[in-house]
């Protein structure tokens, strides 16, 4: 702390550097600063003498050869004439599409955990306390092995479906769940179908605006519209209508088995799923634990003295306690969604070809090149981590409380 | 004052509370409560702490809820039907020890979110009501900012404004400046007082003689959940009857 009270000029000592508050925290800064710069530069140029040493250099040209090896599952055009970094998209791509479905499931699994281990039901509360304390105090390694195993082994295999009598049959006829994966029916958009899917988009927006209009005009009038049914109709009604008005343009392509495998419909392979579920489990223990906090952290007064000013509970979880609570779970959420953005790099283990996997990897061993794969691989979670993390402060300053 | 205090005071009665009897678990909270109070009057609840006295007016508008007995406000019988307690809690306004406002909501919206979602008065219409009320609590200017800008007496007098905003016909004050500053607790007691003045019908929780001597028409002294004596304020203050009344009276007026 700085004394402002206009002390006697004293000329400066060197001892002052230590001694007096004004310099003594630069000081040390100027030290830290000295010290960082030192290491890296030790660091440095300790590889840069390696590798003359080992007659190797630093060069990003590999990533424009052929990668040589097959990715079985792609969202993107791949072969294995492709590039390597071809091979680096299609595994940025599978990263990010087992985070983005992990987060939206861990995110409603840990939600309605969190809620229910509120509940005023004992059994209830008690099987979900069960369900964070087994799923949380696990490695999320093992939940992911444990569930690959279940679907490898316990899971028919194709050729089960065949024949006249087959051992095991599809679920609903358009369904297959093998141990190679689970095959669901894929859309085929006819022609028209983009007018379907427009209008479908038109109408989660309608239903976003009717609910601001009927807040509306409980504020004007006084009104308070129905929610639920009006919202209901305009999502659905519209859709199904123009779907029949074009005369059915989307239909469903079914699975169906051809020689050794399904094909048509949509495949979710076996890893896949194993990642992401086990994912999804494990952080959604997680997250129950966060929002039980946040709930617990809006003190009872506050509901309190909502119900004394005659507000239902339900009016009172949505515009007294949830507002509050969200500070609370926001900021813990987003390190959670950083940590499966960065467990899901453990897909190496049941062969999911996520960046971890191809780049840091496949190519990493046939190339030989590893400081640059893994410096592209730590530059690439890097971003994406401060990525999240950013969309998530900003909301999270946006639900902060006032106090100054 | 206490005569024409006394003349507010109606036959009419406001609530009725009989045999009422509570539990939390094994321990008997409230025992064989009976207590009648007419519309306009002003009853002053004291008593040691743990006695019961905060339990008691919070069974008024069934935040807790009581086991035996009946407890009847404005003709309404109390039940655990929600419709029922909806009627009861439109009726009765409460202020709490801690203020408990809204943190995330700016001082007219706290007193505007009630009347709008449960009354569905149109905000235009309930912002002027609460703009109403926050002038006579004398803070119409900080009903933009948020209850963490304001100092506590400032935010009870705002809870107390957010409760006039539903229109209640009773009001119950649970220790109302117990978390305030001295200096603060004046700018409270003035606000109550007014509203006394206007013939508001009030149950205090409360440690504050002086606001008892002035504007209570009946001082109630509880002990282990029963109400151990109720007098007017002058009786109970300069003869109270019973031992444990005469040895707390001696312990909070003695300093």
């Amino acid at each position: 702390m700085t004394t402002i009270s206009d002390p006697p000029q004293e000329s400066f000592r060197p001892s002052m550097l230590l001694s007096d508050t004004r310099y003594r925290s630069i000081t040390f800064q100027v030290i830290a600063l000295a010290l960082l710069l030192t290491a890296i530069w030790y660091l440095g140029s300790n590889l840069a003498a390696n590798l003359r040493a080992a007659g190797l250099n630093i060069s990003f040209q590999f990533l424009g050869n052929p990668a040589g090896y097959d990715i079985n599952q792609t969202l993107i055009p791949y072969t294995s004439q492709s590039t390597n970094l071809q091979a680096a998209w299609v595994g940025i791509i599978n990263t990010l599409l087992v985070s983005f479905l992990a987060c939206i499931t861990a995110t409603i699994f840990g939600v309605i955990a969190g809620v229910l281990r509120l509940s005023n039901n004992w059994l209830v509360r008690k099987l979900m306390a069960g369900y964070v304390e087994i799923f949380r105090n696990i490695p999320v390694l093992i939940w992911i092995l444990i569930i690959y195993t279940i679907m490898t082994a316990a899971m028919p295999a194709p050729s089960a479906f065949r024949g006249d009598d087959p051992a095991s049959s599809m679920m609903l006829g358009s369904f297959a769940f093998t141990n190679r994966g689970v095959y669901i029916p894929g859309p085929v958009m006819g022609p028209g179908s983009f007018i379907v899917v427009a209008t479908f988009v038109a109408s989660v927006i309608g239903v976003f605006a009717y609910r601001r209009y009927a807040t509306k005009l409980l504020y004007d009038t006084g009104r308070l519209l129905p929610m639920l049914w009006p919202s209901v109709a305009i999502l659905l009604v519209p859709t199904i209508v123009m779907f029949f008005i074009l005369g059915m343009p989307i239909g469903l392509d079914y699975p169906a088995l051809k020689g050794f495998n399904f094909q048509g419909g949509i495949q979710i392979g076996a890893p896949l799923i194993a990642l992401w579920f086990a994912l999804s489990i494990y952080t959604g223990a997680f997250i129950a634990e966060n929002v039980r906090a946040g709930i617990q952290a809006v003190s009872r007064g506050q509901t309190e003295a909502a119900a004394a000013l005659g507000l239902r509970s339900g009016r009172i979880m949505n515009l007294v306690v949830l507002p509050q609570a969200l500070r609370v779970i926001i900021p813990p959420l987003i390190s959670n969604y950083l940590n499966i953005t960065k467990n899901s790099s453990l897909a190496i283990l049941v062969g999911y070809a996520d960046i971890t996997a191809t780049l840091g990897g496949i190519t990493l061993n046939q190339t030989g090149r590893a400081i640059e794969c893994v410096v592209l691989l730590m530059l690439f979670y890097l971003v994406i981590s401060l990525g999240i993390s950013m969309v998530m402060n900003v909301y999270n300053n946006a639900t902060k409380l006032k106090e100054r | 004052m206490a005569e024409t205090a006394q003349m507010q005071v109606s036959d009419e009665v406001a609530i009725r509370i009989n045999n009422m009897n509570k539990w939390y678990g094994a321990f008997h909270v409230l025992r064989d409560i009976n207590l009648t109070v007419h519309r306009g009057e002003r009853i002053v609840i004291c008593g040691p702490s743990g006695s019961g006295k905060s339990t008691l007016i919070r069974c008024i508008n069934a935040l807790e809820e009581h086991q035996k007995g009946s407890i009847e406000v404005d003709g309404t019988l109390l039940s655990s039907d929600l419709k029922n307690i909806d009627k009861i809690r439109s009726e009765v306004g409460m202020c709490f020890q801690h203020f408990n406002l809204f943190p995330h909501l700016t001082i007219l919206e706290n007193c505007t979110l009630a009347p709008i979602w449960v009354r569905k008065t149109p905000k235009k219409e309930a912002e002027e009501t609460a703009m109403h009320f926050l002038e006579k609590v004398k803070i119409p200017d900080q009903a933009n900012k948020y209850p963490g800008q304001l100092s506590g007496g400032q935010q009870q007098r705002v809870a107390i404004a957010r409760s006039l905003c539903m229109r209640p016909r009773i009001m119950l004050f649970d220790e109302p400046t117990s978390a305030l500053d001295p200096e603060m607790i004046k700018e409270v007691l003035d606000t109550m007082i007014e509203l006394a003045e206007e013939g508001m019908t009030m149950l205090c929780v409360t440690h504050e003689m002086g606001f008892a001597r002035q504007v209570a028409n009946r001082v109630i002294f509880m002990d282990e959940g029963q109400i151990v004596e109720q007098n007017e304020p002058e009786a109970f203050f300069n003869n109270p009857q019973s031992p444990r009344t005469q040895l707390f009276l001696s312990q909070i007026l003695g300093h």
